[in-house]
């Protein structure tokens, strides 16, 4: 499969870089300032606090656990990748941790599943879910954030 | 404080015909809207000073300026976001011709989206959405970013997919008495919606906006001047941009609330200069990419308190004849689907008393641009 058929894989910037970079240790961690007076999550990540204007950030460690906040199940035209898996779902996730922090993603049956293992009548708002780490792209270049169903 | 209020008017419109596919290149067809609306104006293209139109426009104002024979330009302008920016590229000209940086303003958007690429099949551009943290999970297109905060809006305010219906169904009424429209010949039955296939669940293929070519032009001058030309001058009452705090364009999945969109900031803005409030608002153009977009909308613009958009389209109200008639030449789901500026041009149809469906005695007509991106909105008056 060349890379042009291939689901698309996240191309990061200088910001968004790092949560990658834990993804791949199987790490799901979200930007935090390090001010201390202040210490608010924020997401998508970026250079400064919306809350108090410091340029010192760290990551601050998930546990992984969510609900579902909603979800969409595409249909094609689509992107040939996606268009052969369709419908499949993709959902956001809000963290159990900080729920106003959603994380988009699929549910998949097991972290290397495809994107359609999992039947859409399972999918309900407020579904509880956890977060599972799937490698993609040449040797796994980029480890993607998946979602399992809880039990 | 210097105020917009009812200084510039819209003068000319113009427009060429819709189609699945035109022959035309984008320059062709928007030389020919912008020429039409000077010549509806009465006004020479050769006095055309000022110019805006939006990012994603690809015909540039030195190519239009010098194929329609503009004299010197003095304000030349663009607007980003899509379709958020379609009402903004009448505020920006309002703005300069108040200001004495132009006195002829053109505004335009020319676009074969009918038979050119759909955007969101080019993966090398990143469109503006933080595209790293939902597209390699299958949120490629605006539909699958728009129906996520669909389901969730139908979810917490039990709006359903009748409240969806009934917007298409308003719009491809109003098609039906437009034979400008792409859907005019094409009526649209419930069974008909509720059986089409999806494009993404919750959302199905007529609560898609069409893929169109066509091209569209309006001149804006100072109110003065609009008295003197060829048509009823339609004012720009209001004008008004929004950027809510926090938002993230059309994924804004991670603020506080992410169905308050930036339509709630442009209306802020839009009603806080206006002199009349939604309730003396005769017809409204609300964006229509998608049907979603406009129970949001009629929150945002305070037609009806927040979780009621739903509820607010039974019973005709959306209709002709109904509480708040809206896009009455078919909008973007059944005229025309060219970012919007045939809402614009169809409100100053309603004002000039010359649409195909058009409400008895309109005086004042709201036209909102794509909600969900940073958008924008003009409040027009005859």
């Amino acid at each position: 499969m060349s890379l042009s058929d291939a689901l698309l894989l996240p191309v990061t910037d200088e910001d968004g870089a790092p949560f990658w970079e834990y993804t791949a240790r199987g790490e799901l961690r979200v930007q935090a300032c390090a001010s201390p007076a202040c210490g608010e999550l924020r997401f998508p990540p970026r250079p400064c606090c919306p809350h108090c204007g410091s340029f010192a950030s760290e990551w601050r460690l998930m546990s992984g656990r969510g609900r579902l906040w909603s979800y969409v199940i595409p249909h094609p035209p689509l992107l040939p990748a996606y268009a052969e898996q369709a419908p499949y779902n993709a959902v956001l996730v809000e963290l159990a941790d900080a729920p106003q922090i959603r994380l988009a993603g699929n549910v998949v049956a097991s972290p290397d599943a495809p994107l359609n293992s999992v039947d859409p009548a399972r999918l309900r708002i407020g579904a509880p879910v956890r977060a599972a780490f799937c490698p993609a792209g040449p040797s796994g270049s980029v480890t993607l954030v998946r979602w399992l169903l809880e039990r | 404080m210097a105020t917009l209020k009812d200084a510039t008017a819209i003068a000319g419109i113009g427009q060429t015909a819709f189609a699945k596919r035109l022959p035309e290149s984008e320059k062709t067809l928007a030389c020919r809207a912008i020429l039409a609306a000077l010549d509806d104006a009465g006004i020479a293209p050769s006095e055309v000073d000022g110019f805006a139109s939006y990012t994603m426009e690809e015909t540039d104002e030195v190519e239009v300026a010098k194929a329609i024979g503009a004299g010197d330009v003095t304000f030349f302008s663009k607007v980003g976001y899509g379709g958020g920016g379609s009402c903004a590229t009448l505020g920006h000209l309002a703005a300069a011709i108040a200001t004495g940086q132009a006195s002829v303003g053109v505004a335009w958007r020319s676009r074969k989206r009918g038979s050119g690429p759909r955007p969101w099949k080019n993966t090398a551009v990143q469109l503006p959405t933080p595209a790293q943290w939902t597209r390699p999970y299958g949120l490629l297109r605006p539909a699958d970013e728009i129906g996520m905060l669909a389901r969730r809006y139908m979810h917490e305010y039990g709006a359903t997919r009748d409240h969806l219906f009934n917007v298409a169904l308003a719009c491809r009424n109003r098609a039906n008495q437009n034979p400008d429209a792409i859907m005019y010949d094409r009526p649209l039955t419930r069974e008909m919606y509720m059986t089409s296939r999806w494009i993404s669940e919750p959302l199905c293929l007529f609560d898609n906006c069409l893929e169109t070519d066509g091209a569209l032009a309006c001149v804006i001058v100072a109110a003065e001047r609009a008295r003197d030309c060829r048509q009823k001058p339609v004012y720009l009452h209001s004008v008004a941009q929004g950027l809510p705090a926090q938002h993230h364009g059309m994924v804004n999945y991670w603020n506080d609330d992410p169905l308050t969109g930036p339509a709630w900031a442009a209306a802020r803005q839009l009603w806080k200069q206006a002199d009349f409030g939604p309730n003396d608002v005769h017809v409204a153009q609300i964006y229509d990419a998608f049907t979603p977009l406009v129970p949001l909308s009629l929150e945002g613009y305070g037609f009806c308190a927040r979780g009621e958009g739903g509820a607010f389209t039974e019973g005709g109200a959306l209709e002709s004849g109904g509480r708040l008639p809206v896009n009455t030449g078919g909008g973007g789901l059944s005229e025309a689907y060219v970012h919007g500026f045939n809402l614009i041009t169809e409100g100053v149809k309603q004002l000039r008393g010359t649409s195909t469906a058009q409400v008895p005695d309109a005086a004042t007509c709201l036209v909102t641009a794509g909600e969900g991106v940073p958008t924008s909105a003009v409040l027009l008056r005859s």
